[in-house]
């Protein structure tokens, strides 16, 4: 049995491809985690994650494409012969072990010495060395998820694999498991590739998250990047919100470009836009968007849209989100931190809208609807 | 005790009239169940039980006996039918654990491989019961006509297998296994088949990615899950074996030398008219039948399981 190093390993995915009757569930996909890295794979369900995550621990093979981990080639080795240990979503516990001999499982099956003393290493790592004798369905779904996470991550793997593994606890619990898991990682340094749908999850924990969608990743970066510079349509509307303006470029100047919708100039800087020609969707974020209940000077440096109507108004504590619209342009929705007396405005107001033309952002592709 | 345990378990935590008539209700729910085992099991029973201590008629009449406590019939049966018993042990042991070697891989495949494809999986289902469509006996009469020592089969083996004219195999304890095997194997498979069916694939694959050879997937994961099928479908073919008397029969795939207790209660009672010694051998069966199946149930320690 070959050794395995107590440090991460990197992977490589080249050109996956998995096509099952009737339809394809990733379509050649490339990917490299450097190791040790917290990496997150986020995406809505059916975008084709899962599949990857199963290709990776061998339990699936792809129709096409290479895997490797470590530089070494394991598109067609079993799961057993992988150094890739998974955190299922539905945790899959033995229900006949204690949670003990669950841990101790894959020790055993590597004839590792003392393998009891090791899960109980790792069971007092996820604070329940105190169940060690107890049947997995004695325990409640946080717990479980821990014995999964200690199971795993006792053998040491180059690769460790999360499904989704926070999916069925409630908030409080999953923010705690968010940050035992980061600290968790931080400590063993141990290369993780989480699967989610939670954008916020995604950008909380990792490193690098990659967005995926409809079997392809559409972005990948750091989740600041991510945020700050969405690349398509759809990561900008699935990672946070975003107000979206189509029109074609008017005018182009030696740092910036600006599309006309109805009437309105709205101008993004040129090294923030994706696509410098024809009809282009701009974007801006709801919290870097203000509302004016007069009508600002107009500047350079600012998109001014309006005026238009206050249409929807939610308290959600630490802020307001307002959903403005505004005639020929569509609806826009504002986020305000709620540092005054709320209500600051009300419903039906007439209001202008302005945002810094240095936080638009110019995307890649249009939103649906608007494709030509 | 498991009636009573039912019947008087929840009054300590509920009010009083309530627990009562949850007693109550209990005990109507569990009439019939009670009504039915007491005439056609516990009367029975007692009856068997009285009539195998009867002693015979002072005048030596045949078939005739009186009430009383004689104890002879045991020492006889016990004596006298050993080679009978222990044959029936035997072959049941046998044949159970044949039926269980070739049930368990194909209720896997039904219960896990076909899992995919459920209109393919119920028509095995259906082929695996088809027999019971047809009477037991002429199915074992048709086995009897395969192995006729003229019948085409034999001929083709003898040929096959360079064996002198004289080979046959109906009358052997070989065709009496084989018959065994053939009329009690959807008894096993369909308890197999059931626990096979709702195991959770996800731990077999859980297993697998924690470094389980496909081979350790099987004997850490997949047998321990299945044992209760394994018990049960293990327990439905062995017990009734051990009482058969249609396959050991002369008349059917036996011979003489190949009687089991079956045969020999059928003898005393139909032909020998032996009341006492027939209901004795039924008794002694049923007690070593009583001490295997507890001492087994217990080996196999799979009570959370069951």
């Amino acid at each position: 049995m070959k050794e395995f190093v107590p440090a991460g390993a990197d992977l490589e995915l080249k050109n996956i491809r998995k096509e099952f009757p009737g339809f394809t569930a990733i379509e050649d996909l490339d990917l490299h985690i450097p190791a040790g890295e917290f990496f997150a794979l986020l995406g809505p369900s059916g975008c084709g994650k899962t599949t990857t995550l199963r290709i990776i621990a061998g339990l699936d093979e792809p129709t096409s494409g290479q895997v490797l981990i470590g530089g070494q080639d394991v598109t067609f080795s079993k799961p057993h012969e992988r150094q890739v240990n998974t955190v299922f979503q539905s945790y899959a516990l033995f229900p006949h072990m204690t949670i003990l001999e669950n841990v101790a499982f894959g020790l055993r099956r590597r004839k590792i010495e003392d393998p009891l003393a090791k899960a109980t290493d790792a069971l007092n790592l996820v604070e329940l060395g105190h169940v060690a004798q107890r049947r997995p369905q004695q325990l409640s779904g946080g717990q479980q998820q821990r014995v999964a996470l200690a199971r795993a991550l006792v053998n040491r793997p180059s690769l460790l694999l999360l499904d989704e593994p926070l999916g069925a606890l409630d908030l409080k619990l999953r923010r705690q498991m968010q940050i035992e898991l980061k600290a968790i990682q931080m400590e063993v340094g141990l290369t993780f590739l989480h699967v989610t749908h939670d954008q916020e999850e995604a950008m909380d924990m990792a490193d690098t998250v990659a967005v995926m969608n409809r079997g392809r990743i559409e972005q990948m970066g750091a989740p600041e990047v991510l945020y700050e510079r969405p690349k398509t349509a759809f990561v900008s509307k699935f990672l946070g919100q975003s107000n979206l303006f189509v029109g074609e470029v008017a005018e182009t100047s030696a740092n910036s470009l600006s599309i006309n919708v109805a009437g309105s100039k709205i101008t993004v800087p040129k090294e923030r836009a994706e696509k410098q020609q024809g009809k282009i969707a701009i974007g801006v974020r709801p919290e870097k968007t203000m509302f004016h209940r007069s009508k600002p000077a107009e500047s350079s440096s600012v998109n001014l849209l309006g005026p238009g109507q206050i249409k929807d108004i939610r308290f959600t504590g630490v802020s307001n989100q307002y959903l403005i619209e505004v005639p020929n342009v569509g609806d826009i929705t504002v986020f305000a931190q709620n540092v005054g007396i709320s209500p600051v405005i009300e419903l039906g107001e007439q209001v202008w809208v302005s945002f810094n033309v240095e936080h638009a952002f110019g995307l890649l592709d249009l939103p649906v609807g608007d494709e030509e | 005790m498991a009636i009573a345990a039912f019947g008087s378990s929840q009054p300590a935590k509920t009010s009083g009239s309530a627990a009562k008539r949850a007693g109550v209700v209990a005990w109507v729910l569990l009439l019939p169940g009670l009504l039915y085992l007491t005439m056609f099991f516990m009367v029975p029973l007692v009856s068997l039980l009285v009539t195998s201590v009867m002693a015979p008629d002072p005048t030596g009449a045949i078939g005739v006996f009186n009430y009383g406590f004689d104890t002879q019939a045991y020492a006889h049966v016990t004596v006298d039918y050993l080679p009978q018993i222990m044959r029936s042990f035997g072959y049941a042991l046998v044949a159970t654990i044949v039926a269980l070697f070739i049930s368990y891989p194909l209720a896997y495949f039904v219960g896990i491989r076909l899992r995919t494809h459920p209109l393919i999986q119920k028509l095995t289902l259906t082929l695996v019961i088809a027999p019971f469509f047809i009477s037991f006996l002429l199915r074992t009469i048709a086995w009897k006509q395969i192995f006729a020592d003229d019948a085409p089969a034999m001929t083709f083996v003898r040929g096959a297998l360079h064996l002198d004219a004289t080979f046959h195999f109906l009358g052997t304890p070989g065709a009496v296994v084989w018959g065994l095997v053939y009329n009690f194997i959807p008894f096993m498979t369909l308890p197999l088949y059931t626990s096979l069916e709702r195991l959770d694939l996800r731990l077999l694959e859980a297993a697998g990615d924690l470094y389980a050879t496909p081979a350790a997937v099987f004997r850490r994961i997949t047998l321990p899950l299945t044992m209760p099928g394994v018990i049960s479908g293990t327990l439905l073919t062995f017990i009734p074996i051990t009482g058969d008397y249609v396959n050991a029969s002369r008349d059917f795939l036996g011979s003489p030398s190949t009687s089991m207790i079956g045969n020999m209660v059928q003898a005393d009672y139909l032909q020998n008219q032996d009341y006492p010694s027939a209901s004795a051998l039924s008794a002694v069966l049923m007690a070593i039948i009583l001490v295997i199946v507890t001492i087994y149930v217990k080996r196999a320690g799979t009570e959370d399981l069951l």
